[in-house]
């Protein structure tokens, strides 16, 4: 099967471009210019950071990494400008991985606002920690453009090394380096998974393209190693994206690592490895993989939320409906193509704006040494500073999925595309989720309203960098839930475009494009 | 020319102008009386502004009037869709009018985040409004959700001992009620393409929704669910004592007199109007649960020993009586279903105002902790005793007219249903007049008693309107009646389409 001779013929296009065009373009470096722009800039902290002294160069530095994450989006806007492939068929620049860019870069640029109070009071060095926002931004952002599976586990590595370092970065703290290495042992291991699987798809098609491996796999009988090396892809991805039965690292390693990079690691690394797998489930395209993703939704959704009702520290809380909310993401990816993709894009965007800015909060309140994350803590937090109370309100409110928040949209289109599929009892399962969910949430609200405080907990005033970051949050929160069809329109664009040029070297008999045509 | 302008955006104006008022008050500082004053004002002005809408209404007229439609969302194709017919204007009128007075009878006994509690009241005002304006299937969940965070609030954190569980319990029944529902609408948009009530109705009874033969039974209990919890029919229940007597006075008012109207409204636009051949098909299991609600609910509340709680139980029985109306599908039975939840808007808001006032001075809502008022509290037993007497069901009072109208309705419907929910209305007086010989009765019991307040300016403009308004409603139902009447004919139609169908095979 393997020496089939389309297969073979495949494998020659795949390589006669690569040698005939030696030299890489000007275009092709405008298609990677975010991920130059963040290079150069994490390099410029890197070099920086000796020449100053530690208290003026947390000031400086953060700005300089602030920049960086500006520049990264103005690059994104020249690069969107220049849509097509680049690097011999690597990378890929089209709406999807625009939108990518923009949201990874944008949630990297808002961490790096909420860091600059967390780097003085928990007295951590900053070059370090900004240049590996910076460099864990350009893995991140690389995986959403690359279509060559290769590539993406170099991106892959390149943001997982840079989280498992900033995971650890409460030096003094034992949670936090045990969250260090416990990320690292398991990260390797997944990433591993990925590779295998990588390999294994190179042995079923003869390439490690996406588009050629989808065009591949719809000429003919599909080999029985392309089904196992898709398996093996997902539990990489699975691990990445904590989707149960992978998730059991993620409330330990929340808890640990501190608590911006807790916000940054449960949205951008997230967003970007479902980046990957969009591209794996609905361009390469083997059937079948809808079960996997069925069952790894259900347990995900269940196993976060029954998860996060027992739990008693905000970081485990949110630990764990991290999970719950991948779990919602990946109901979208049973679904029909143009519309699940577009409803998983319009989530991560909604998630990340509201985990933002709900662990934002939680990392000012948590003080020095991170002291105060118990939900003890947060009583009576409505009354003693009630702008931060109802700040993470809306946030929390957001994640049950109540109308006027994205969360709400976000669910909404996610569930909406779930049903169009006919996936009704994944819908129901996940509505009754959601609606379990609510409780936890609520617990929190209700503690911070509802009781009355019994120990001193003090509560500084929040910095204007926060401030920035918060309102930015709440913003985009807010403007996701009153006015989501803009987002929307540009998600099913991009995504319309994703699935249709795999489809365009579909042949229409093709029993595989039926399966996840819309009906 | 200028009242078709106002036509079109007077149902915005109406839901809005609460809100608006609400992020007003955000910006307030926190002088009490100020709030207080403002939230007054707005909540009359909505009230004032609402008035166009019977005034101006085509009682001849059949279909939705004020409509506005504008595209809110082009994929998802969701429309902010508003309009009103004979069933939801006066559900409408009802939130309007008895806002202001939960905002007088909150005056004096709201003294801590007195901000807080208006702007909560305000935002609830909207949400409620929307439900019964919005004719888009997603506009109308969106208000639905809405309703909840505010309400949730206002009970755990103004709320009595143990507001917290009240609330959370509140909460979790309502949220996990409506995810069917949701579910459900995501069903019939994947199939219609459309959120539009009118859109999807012309649709289902054309028969152009694929699949729908099959889906149609558990798309009925989709929604059915939402709304039984909500109403609440018996199983569902057992949120609402707990909510009510935990909430704030002017939580209950809002909680009895229109959050349990939108489960019935719900039943009524939406498992009536788009599944006729279903509603029918499980009419009889829902009539015995509403049978046994109407029963059940009465006796529970015989033997309560708290006062709220026994208003708790008694709505329970009085919204069996409206789900009672609603599926014995007869002109009658509807009528007075729409009826009876006006009705029991005004004297139940009125008797939760009442225990209220009450609580407000002696702190406990134990009937035996009373006796014998009526000598050092003339003008509240009085006015206790009209609207005590309009919950009852007595003639020339707005109580009696819909349970009649229900009971003929369910009696044509079911002779056996109708003869069984008559004896709800026994049972009502009884639990109604014993109470309120109890309290008011005899000589005063506690000596403490002898020397409380009689009603105090506020309360008696929270009160008398009330009142007022159950005697007008009694004496003068046509006022109503003539543009309920119309509407509740439109949403017979398909039935009688589908009884016929069945007769003529």
């Amino acid at each position: 099967m393997i020496t089939h001779p389309a297969i073979a013929e495949t494998v020659m296009a795949s390589l006669v471009p690569a040698y005939s065009q030696t030299l890489p373009q000007g275009a092709d470096y405008v298609r990677i210019l975010p991920e130059i722009v963040l290079s150069i800039f994490g390099m410029i902290v890197m070099l920086l950071e000796p020449l100053l002294d530690e208290k003026t160069g947390q000031k400086i530095l953060g700005v300089i990494a602030l920049v960086g994450a500006l520049a990264g989006i103005g690059a994104t806007w020249f690069m969107a400008q220049a849509p097509g492939l680049a690097f011999w068929n690597m990378v890929q620049v089209d709406g999807f991985s625009v939108f990518f860019h923009f949201l990874i870069i944008a949630i990297t640029g808002v961490v790096i606002l909420s860091s600059y109070e967390y780097m003085a009071v928990q007295r951590i060095r900053a070059g370090e920690y900004y240049a590996l926002a910076l460099f864990g931004a350009v893995g991140m952002v690389l995986m959403s453009s690359a279509v060559e599976l290769v590539l993406i586990f170099i991106a892959l590595e390149i943001s997982s090394i840079a989280s498992y370092v900033l995971t650890g970065f409460r030096r003094h703290a034992a949670t936090s380096a045990e969250a260090s290495l416990k990320y690292f042992l398991l990260g390797s291991f997944a990433t591993a998974f990925f590779l295998y699987g990588v390999a294994m798809m190179f042995g079923a098609t003869g390439s490690t393209n996406i588009d050629q491996i989808g065009g591949a796999l719809q000429m003919g009988r599909i080999p029985l190693l392309a089904f196992v090396a898709v398996a093996f892809m997902f539990v990489g991805l699975g691990f990445k994206v904590a989707a149960a039965p992978f998730h059991i690292w993620t409330p330990d390693v929340y808890e640990g690592a501190p608590a911006p990079i807790v916000g940054l690691m449960s949205t951008a690394p997230k967003a970007a490895a479902f980046a990957v797998l969009l591209r794996i489930v609905f361009v390469i395209n083997v059937p079948g993989t809808i079960w996997l993703i069925w069952v790894a939704a259900a347990l995900s959704m269940t196993l976060g939320n029954v998860g996060a009702l027992v739990q008693n520290n905000v970081k485990r809380l949110l630990a764990y409906s991290s999970i719950a909310h991948a779990g919602y993401v990946l109901v979208a990816f049973a679904a029909a193509p143009v519309l699940g993709s577009s409803a998983a894009m319009f989530y991560l965007a909604s998630y990340a704006a509201m985990n933002l800015g709900a662990f934002a909060v939680v990392s000012h309140f948590a003080n020095a040494g991170e002291r105060y994350v118990t939900l003890e803590d947060y009583e009576g937090l409505g009354r003693s500073s009630p702008l931060l109370a109802a700040t993470l309100t809306i946030f929390l409110l957001s994640l049950i999925g109540i109308p006027m928040t994205g969360g709400f949209f976000a669910k909404f289109y996610v569930f909406s595309a779930a049903v169009k599929a006919n996936l009704i009892w994944l819908t129901i399962i996940g509505v009754l989720n959601s609606g379990v969910g609510a409780y936890y949430y609520l617990r929190v609200i209700v503690v911070m309203y509802m009781r009355e405080s019994r120990k001193e907990v003090p509560v500084s005033r929040v910095p204007a960098a926060l401030g920035l970051a918060l309102i930015s949050c709440i913003a985009a929160t807010i403007f996701l839930g009153v006015f989501p069809d803009r987002v929307l329109q540009y998600a099913q664009n991009s995504a319309r475009q994703m699935v249709g040029q795999s489809r365009a070297e579909t042949p229409p008999t093709a029993p595989i494009s039926a399966l996840h045509n819309s009906p | 020319m200028s009242t078709d302008n106002l036509s079109s955006i007077i149902l915005t104006l109406v839901t809005l102008t609460p809100l608006a008022g609400a992020l007003l008050l955000m910006l307030f500082p926190r002088r009490d009386r100020d709030i207080r004053v403002f939230a007054l004002v707005i909540s009359l002005l909505t009230f004032i502004l609402s008035l166009h809408l019977p005034v101006y209404f085509h009682r001849a007229q059949t279909g939705f009037q004020f409509e506005i439609d504008r595209q809110w969302v082009s994929r998802p194709n969701i429309h902010y869709h508003m309009g009103v017919d004979g069933i939801s204007l006066w559900l409408v009128v009802l939130t309007t009018f008895l806002t202001p007075l939960c905002v007088l009878i909150s005056w004096k006994s709201v003294h801590d985040r007195v901000k807080e509690f208006f702007i909560l009241l305000l935002i609830m005002e909207t949400a409620l409004i929307g439900v019964f304006t919005s004719l888009d299937l997603f506009l109308f969940y969106f208000f639905w959700e809405a309703t909840l965070i505010p309400m949730a609030l206002l009970i755990g954190i103004f709320g009595h001992e143990r507001k917290v569980y009240a609330a959370v319990k509140f909460f979790m029944y309502t949220m996990i009620g409506s995810v069917f529902m949701l579910a459900a609408i995501l069903w019939l948009y994947a199939h219609t393409g459309s959120f539009d009530f009118v859109v999807i109705r012309e649709q289902i009874m054309s028969g152009a929704v694929p699949n729908f033969a099959a889906a149609g039974q558990w798309l009925f209990l989709g929604f059915f669910l939402a709304f039984a919890v909500k109403v609440p029919l018996f199983p569902f229940h057992t949120w609402l004592p707990d909510a009510h007597v935990e909430a704030p006075t002017a939580g209950s008012v809002l909680l009895a007199g229109v959050l349990l109207k939108m489960g019935t409204y719900g039943l009524l636009r939406f498992n009536l109007g788009l599944f006729p051949e279903q509603s029918r098909y499980n009419a009889p299991w829902v009539m015995t649960l509403a049978l046994i609600g109407i029963i059940y609910g009465a006796l529970v509340a015989m033997v309560q020993p708290n006062m709220k709680k026994l208003i708790a139980y008694s709505s329970v029985s009085h919204l069996g009586f409206v789900v009672l109306g609603i599926f014995s599908f007869t002109q009658a039975g509807l009528n007075g279903a729409m009826f009876v939840m006006l009705a029991h808007g005004i004297s139940t808001g009125g008797l939760f105002m009442l225990a209220g006032i009450m609580h407000e001075r002696r702190h406990t809502y134990e009937i035996s902790e009373f006796g014998g008022l009526a000598s050092p509290m003339p003008v509240y037993a009085a006015s206790y005793l009209v609207i005590v007497l309009a919950s009852a069901g007595l003639p020339l009072l707005n109580g009696f007219i819909g349970e009649f109208l229900v009971l003929s309705g369910a009696f044509q419907a079911r002779p056996i249903f109708g003869i069984l929910a008559a004896t709800g209305v026994i049972w009502s007086s009884i639990y109604l007049l014993w109470m309120y010989q109890r309290v008011f009765y005899g000589k005063v019991t506690h000596a403490v008693n002898n020397s409380l307040d009689d009603l105090s300016g506020f309360e008696k403009w929270a009160v008398w309107p009330c009142a007022a308004a159950a005697l007008v409603m009694g004496v003068a139902p046509i006022l109503w009646l003539a543009a309920i009447d119309p509407a509740v004919q439109t949403a017979l139609t398909p039935l009688a389409r589908i009884a016929s169908r069945v007769v003529g095979q």
